[in-house]
């Protein structure tokens, strides 16, 4: 017969990934509402997902390529912006969506019990399709520089897959993390606004790493574990920049130390972030 | 067999707002835990009595609550506001934890504090069955199996692919249910959501509870309506100030309820001391219930005249003043008004104390009911003071039977007579 103990505290390894799997019918469903409800009475539908980053990415173009000259590697400008821009909207909407778990689903959270660690994979898998969908057009680009040879990709492309992973693995532990702190002090939801954006500074997309010193790229990832991320992508399918396995293996780290702190975390304070939210 | 047990359960709150002294709270908390010691501040508060000032920071919204539930048994909860039945639902739903005790669940348990959770307002109302079954734990094939009963059951199929923001709140409401009706939980936990929607939904929902509880499943129902509950349970809890003060046969548990307003051992009177609703400016001290005998007393017989005698104690005088006495049933509806204005009576309330005296001819049948007296200024049309429900008294059987309230008369022609007639 199936049983339920209902104790004032569990064990910190005591996380029902079962109840998780048996939800999955639930999580597939938030991804479905996550996506539909987004463009639901808009005009433009799902092709606001392409106008957000070419406009930002002409934007970029402007400002950091035209008035400040800043530097792309010699790789076209509207490629180099906009590969970083891609892949680091798909980090930073995992991280502002799940950072707000709790707070913004306490009237759901509030009224039925079901595995929350749902609501977050939900977001970071209705966020890897927006970010599908943003990567057909990078895509499209990048094939029409290739095919007029102004860039050579690198074997390392291939890679890419492994990369998403490790986006979204620090998108959700660091998201859920400050869920988790933000149920009782509400502190933390400010430092992610603008966290988040002062982080893209911290991180290759507007200038390439070639033009930091070696110590500099090492404490940048140190400080934000994305930049090495970025940087290898865009060596891989732009040809230039650096491919540092170690400050790789740094960010390996953290996104498992993230991730586990999170859930850890997460897993502590889900069962009665209600009295305090 | 037991469907559920309850050990020891316990809940503290911490009072007031989030801030630097939580902070510094918590800290302690985690150097004691560092330590190994007990928590220090599960050992300090009160028990909850929302209407009193305490002194404690820390309030225990329930307190060492013990029962058992055997599988099959509808049981209801009932108590005032704040007396702890929500917070008792969250954590049998799992919404919360207990901060001390254990509750062991067996079978599969569905909990309904509130109906259409999730519901997003710009997805139709095809798409809200799926996530709302889901979350409450409906896998989606079986969503689908029994989507066109949900449907039928809601009565809502025109708007079922229009998005639920263009709903009533009625039909809100009755999709909502719709789903978790076709839940089929070995047990259910249901918080008071038959109060929303149409005289013919409720009665729609009440039928499908009794129907769920009629196939031996357990239910747990908190209500507000002394009528539903009477109807659907066999077994009733009263819950106090977070503590269970009674547990047994549920007429019983609903009268418990309805004299908890009385003070002690007083019956047939009340004194307050505090002001109710209103304005405040006079105040209504004490209520008696006077019965044919001249007695003060909460009981009376049926068909005797009953007096109600309603002390003021007014800080200012009011030349327009309106007085009314409202009689309720046990489920809370009201059967009867008398306000002064209805005879074209003048009243007026001077300083210092006000006695009025309400003389009643009694044609409540045998019962329970429930006095709320009210004095109000006809001038600012406010209320001054008024105490809801506050006393109650029974009307008994005596030797004159109850089917004279309802005057009767035959009509037996002769011709008709004729055609009954037997061969």
């Amino acid at each position: 017969m199936y049983t339920t103990e209902i104790k004032p505290q569990n064990k910190w390894y005591d996380i029902d990934f079962k109840a998780i799997w048996q939800y999955r019918d639930l999580l597939m469903l938030f991804v479905r509402r996550d996506f539909v409800a987004v463009y639901k009475q808009t005009v433009l539908g799902p092709i606001w997902f392409f106008i957000q980053p070419i406009l930002t990415t002409v934007t970029f173009t402007f400002i950091f390529g035209n008035f400040a000259k800043i530097s792309t590697d010699g790789i076209p400008p509207l490629l180099f912006y906009l590969s970083g821009l891609t892949f680091w909207n798909y980090f930073a909407s995992c991280l502002t969506a799940t950072s707000n778990t709790f707070v913004s689903n306490a009237g759901m959270f509030g009224k039925v019990y079901f595995p929350r660690l749902i609501t977050p994979l939900s977001v970071v898998i209705s966020n890897l399709i927006k970010f599908g969908i943003q990567f057909i057009l990078f895509l499209v680009v990048f094939f029409y520089y290739w095919w007029t040879g102004a860039i050579q990709p690198n074997w390392t492309v291939v890679l890419l897959p492994i990369f998403v992973m490790m986006m979204a693995g620090l998108g959700l532990g660091f998201g859920i993390l400050i869920s988790s702190l933000t149920t009782k002090y509400r502190d933390f939801t400010f430092l992610v606004g603008f966290g988040v954006q002062l982080l893209m500074y911290a991180s290759p997309i507007i200038y390439p790493f070639s033009i930091l010193s070696e110590d500099l790229r090492f404490w940048l990832n140190v400080l934000n574990p994305m930049s090495s991320i970025i940087e290898a992508i865009k060596y891989g399918f732009l040809g230039e920049g650096v491919f540092s396995i170690s400050n790789l293996a740094i960010s390996a780290t953290y996104m498992f130390v993230l991730l586990f702190v999170g859930i850890v975390t997460f897993h502590k304070v889900e069962k009665s972030f209600m009295d305090t939210v | 067999m037991n469907a559920i047990t309850l050990e020891n359960i316990s809940k503290q709150y911490r009072l007031g707002q989030v801030g630097s002294k939580t902070m510094a709270a918590d800290f302690k908390r985690w150097l004691y835990n560092l330590q190994g010691k007990e928590d220090p501040f599960a050992k300090i508060g009160e028990t909850n009595d929302r209407s009193k000032k305490g002194s404690s920071e820390y309030v225990w919204a329930l307190k060492d609550i013990n029962f058992d539930v055997k599988q099959g048994e509808v049981l209801g909860i009932i108590g005032k506001n704040g007396a702890g039945k929500s917070t008792l639902l969250k954590i049998l739903s799992r919404v919360t934890i207990p901060s001390t005790g254990k509750i062991s669940i067996h079978g599969r348990m569905a909990s309904l504090l509130e109906v259409g959770t999730g519901f997003h307002p710009e997805l139709t109302g095809r798409e809200n069955v799926f996530l709302n079954g889901a979350i409450m734990g409906m896998s989606k094939a079986e969503i689908k199996s029994k989507f066109d009963e949900i449907v039928d059951f809601s009565g809502v199929e025109r708007y079922i692919d229009t998005p639920v923001k263009r709903y009533s709140s009625g039909m809100h409401v009755r999709l909502g249910f719709a789903v978790a009706a076709h839940l089929e939980p070995e047990i259910l936990v249901v918080d008071e959501v038959l109060a929303v929607g149409d005289a013919e939904f409720q009665k729609k929902c009440l039928g499908k509870m009794k129907s769920v509880s009629g196939e031996g499943r357990t239910v747990l129902f908190v209500s507000h309506n002394m009528g539903a509950v009477k109807t659907l349970c066999n077994r009733g809890l009263l819950l106090e100030n977070g503590t269970l003060t009674y547990d047994g046969n549920i007429d019983e548990t609903v009268n418990r309820y309805l004299r908890i307003n009385q003070s002690g051992d007083q019956t047939g009177k009340i004194e307050l001391h505090k002001k109710g609703f209103g304005s405040g400016e006079a105040l209504i001290k004490k209520i008696e219930m006077i019965n044919h005998e001249g007695n003060i007393s909460e009981t009376t017989l049926y068909k005797e005249p009953i007096r109600i005698k309603i002390y003021v104690e007014s800080s200012i005088s009011v030349p327009t003043a309106s007085i009314d006495i409202k009689i309720s049933d046990n489920n809370g509806t009201i059967l009867f008004h008398a306000l002064n204005q209805y005879q074209n009576i003048p009243f007026s309330l001077h300083i210092g104390e006000n006695v009025i005296e309400l003389e009643l001819e009694n044609n409540l049948l045998p019962g329970n009911f429930m006095i709320t007296p009210g004095i109000h200024n006809t001038a600012t049309s406010l209320t001054i003071d008024m105490h809801e429900n506050i006393l109650a008294f029974e009307v008994i059987k005596a030797a004159k039977i109850a089917t004279e309230s309802y005057p009767w008369e035959w009509n037996l022609a002769p011709a008709k007579v004729d055609i009954l007639k037997l061969k």
